[in-house]
């Protein structure tokens, strides 16, 4: 009996809370999360806030609802519009902050008081950030009189109210999309195991990306979701909330640049310059390099709350508002407003799962990194 | 030892108030509303002195924080005694047919309410051969607002019909008001599209569309969408931005001509703009909609398995006599739902109300929650945002059909 030493058995006590809280907390209840969204809880409202609700079992009919249903073409559009505001949202962050990061630490004069101005923001909660941007986007507030100061002509750009929408696509057509997509990411995969020489990878990818584009081209175009055709693009109305997320989370990317930057040795510059590399040389071929494992943690972090995003949006454009929706403020009111809950789980699901997808691949590689280490 | 002495009186105290009854009432009603619901409970504590009453209000507009609340209570088992929701179908399809409420027609017979009452209002709040609620207070939706100065100045006046607002609308436009109606956030448009749609199909028809004897796909319901998105093109192009109050502003600057919104508009007016009736604002009945009262109302249910089941009786006696709607509605900014209040007691613009509330056809308001349950209201702010975006009126009035159908309205 090694393994019971006094240390492990102490270690177990310590920890056995924890894990059956964990376990009960977080697991079980996305477990009862998951089963509620394959039921109909909510769908007959006599049933859904009785004393003793009957809850029949329905399988994936709500998942199907959501994606293919008449009625919720709200919910497909703020899919839709939360992978824009992701994508947005997270260039905005990683440019803005590493921008900053490269001009204080030239050390300009009272740096420490831009960094205290630049990181201020994230100190904020998003409804306080919400509420202050709301004012100033106003259709006749802040930034659209601020022309003015300046003797010009005061904007009319509706910053939150704007119905208008680029970059549209028939939802029917996103098989075909994904399809696509998948496809091209497995021939470069193709591509890459060639080149490495892996003949069966090659091989497999290559296959999976030839059917996949078969399947695209003589199948997927038949393929209809919903009977009419319904447009899905990025709404311009989005712009002024990624504007306000931009501002508050910035602010994080430039500490972790700052920090990264700062954390790369004066003997890789001072060589790099020995070796003849001028400034622009050196950002691209040493301390960019370095600074990508930084990248990609602000990618996670930012990317998870992007999609869970809701406060600020609560907070800027009001929950009733379907150009600037997304799916965790359409949770909400499913719910707890609908009473609709086993719809208002399926959503929830689908967002744990698109969270899950940012986090879990990033999680293993840390994983087997720390085992690496060890 | 002192401090158990202590503890030992204070829980003798708190005991002895128990036993003299104690009452807990749930309501949306702080900041301005506060003090109407206060002189409820003044009135109420009058009569029964020796009940504890516990005021649990928790703030936030439209009781869209408290609903919440209120659900978790309910689900958990701890009901209020008593607590606030819209009359009508937002209470009878979230909680009545859950068989969470007490039917109330026995109290409505043995105070005769069913005669001070209008019969439109208690068929509104009555499902399944029960009484559902206490109307507290009554406000109307369908009145739409103007600026007389303005309109003089334009050489225009209130339409009538929703054909005349469209052809003042391009008169208006032809002068230079880019937007002749104002409207402001998702729900407001709601409540604009119920003033057009009763304005077009007419009272009955509105009445048999909620008893799922008229569908939403009808020609004529879909009619009525299209006219609505003729009047939406009337309207502003930031509607989603503006709170009511800041729609009712552009009537007041001259930026607009007209606003429909519900009767709160009228305290705004006078309370906080400090306007007078029909000479710096101006009222009519929705265009389509004279003689008819699209009304909503606040009102008090009992919840099964209340704790105070007897106090909680008493304060809905309070609520429904005369002497409570006339201390609430008052300070409220409403009228009274009962035909017999005290007309002197009421402003202008409200005494105006009362008299159509006891002569015209009572119908009730959708987007207030007398006619339809909130899982219908909810989302059909969506098919409404996506009208506004699309003017697809048919696809709109399908969407809204299959909405009906899963909340049990129609078939």
């Amino acid at each position: 009996m090694k393994g019971l030493s006094k240390d492990r058995l102490w270690s177990i006590a310590v920890l056995t809370p924890s894990i059956i809280l964990i376990a009960v907390f977080v697991y079980g209840f996305i477990a009862r999360s998951v089963y509620v969204s394959m039921t109909d809880w909510g769908n007959d409202p006599a049933q859904a806030l009785a004393l003793n609700p009957i809850i029949r079992w329905v399988g994936f009919t709500n998942y199907q609802d959501l994606f293919t249903g008449f009625l919720q073409g709200r919910f497909r559009q703020e899919l839709v519009s939360t992978i824009f505001f992701t994508l947005f949202f997270i260039l905005g962050c990683l440019g803005l902050g590493l921008g900053l990061a490269l001009i204080l630490d030239r050390n300009p004069r009272g740096e420490g008081l831009w960094r205290t101005i630049f990181l201020f923001p994230m100190s904020l909660s998003f409804i306080v950030t919400g509420t202050i941007w709301r004012w100033m986007l106003q259709p006749e507030g802040g930034v659209n009189q601020a022309p003015t100061l300046f003797g010009g002509q005061s904007g009319t750009f509706a910053w939150l109210s704007s119905t208008d929408a680029i970059l549209k696509f028939d939802w029917n057509k996103l098989p075909l999309l994904t399809a696509s997509v998948v496809g091209l990411v497995l021939v470069v995969m193709a591509v890459r195991a060639a080149r490495s020489g892996d003949r069966t990878r090659t091989l497999v990818a290559g296959a999976c990306a030839a059917l996949l584009f078969l399947w695209a081209l003589f199948i997927g175009p038949n393929v209809k979701l919903l009977p009419a055709p319904e447009l899905h693009g990025f709404n311009l109305a989005l712009i002024g909330i990624i504007i306000a997320a931009v501002w508050q989370m910035s602010g994080y990317t430039m500490a972790l640049y700052l920090a990264g930057l700062r954390g790369i040795p004066e003997e890789l510059r001072e060589a790099a310059k020995v070796d003849g590399a001028n400034d622009l040389g050196m950002y691209q071929h040493v301390i960019f390099p370095l600074l990508a494992p930084i990248t990609l943690s602000a990618m996670i972090v930012l990317g998870h709350i992007s999609l869970k995003i809701f406060d600020l949006v609560y907070a800027m454009a009001g929950p009733d508002n379907i150009a600037t929706s997304v799916p965790a403020l359409n949770m909400y009111l499913t719910s707890f407003r609908q009473n609709q809950f086993a719809l208002g789980a399926a959503i929830g699901t689908i967002l744990l799962i698109l969270v899950a997808f940012v986090i879990v691949p990033y999680l293993a590689s840390q994983f087997r990194t720390e085992e690496g280490h060890a | 030892m002192k401090k158990a002495l202590l503890l030992a009186a204070a829980l003798a105290v708190t005991t002895s108030a128990s036993a003299a009854g104690k009452l807990e009432i749930f309501s949306w009603w702080s900041g301005d509303e506060g003090p109407a619901l206060e002189a409820l409970i003044k009135l109420y504590k009058a009569k029964y002195p020796s009940v504890t009453v516990d005021n649990a209000t928790v703030s936030g507009g439209a009781g869209t924080n408290a609903k919440a609340v209120l659900k978790t209570r309910m689900l958990g088992g701890t009901p209020p005694d008593s607590f606030q929701a819209h009359a009508g179908q937002e209470l009878i399809g979230t909680w009545v047919v859950a068989g969470r409420m007490e039917d109330l027609s026995g109290l409505f017979k043995s105070e005769g309410w069913n005669k001070v009452f209008p019969k439109d209002l208690v068929k509104l709040i009555s499902s399944k051969g029960g009484t559902w609620s206490v109307p507290v207070n009554v406000h109307r939706s369908n009145v739409m607002w103007y600026n007389p100065a303005k309109l003089k100045a334009w050489g225009v006046t209130a339409p009538k019909t929703w054909p005349e607002f469209l052809k003042t609308c391009s008169t208006l436009k032809a002068k230079g008001v880019a937007a002749p109606l104002v409207v402001g956030e998702n729900w407001t448009q709601q409540h604009l599209w119920e003033s057009v749609m009763i304005g077009t199909i007419g009272a009955a028809n509105w009445e048999n569309l909620w008893a799922g004897k008229l569908k939403f796909t009808d020609p004529k319901v879909v009619g009525g969408f299209t006219t609505f998105g003729k009047v939406m093109d009337c309207a502003n192009k930031d509607a989603s931005g503006l709170s009511w109050q800041q729609a009712s502003d552009r009537i007041i600057s001259g930026q607009s001509a007209f606003n429909v919104m519900g009767d709160w508009a009228a305290g705004y007016f006078t309370t906080t703009k400090k306007l007078t009736p029909m000479g710096g604002f101006g009222w009519a009945p929705a265009p389509g909609t004279t003689k008819t009262f699209v009304m909503l109302a606040d009102s008090f249910g009992l919840p099964k398995g209340a704790k105070d089941r007897a106090e909680a009786m008493n304060w809905l006696k309070i609520l429904g006599s005369k002497a409570g709607q006339d201390a609430f509605n008052p300070l409220k900014g409403s009228i009274a739902a009962r035909t017999d209040s005290d007309l002197s007691k009421y402003n202008t613009y409200s005494r105006s109300a009362a008299a159509d509330w006891k002569s015209n056809k009572i119908v009730g308001s959708l987007v207030h929650g007398a006619v339809a349950p909130e899982s219908f209201t909810s989302a059909f702010g969506a098919i409404i945002d996506q009208f506004v975006a699309s003017k697809n009126s048919a696809g709109a009035a399908a969407a809204a059909q299959q909405l009906a159908v899963r909340a049990g309205i129609s078939k």
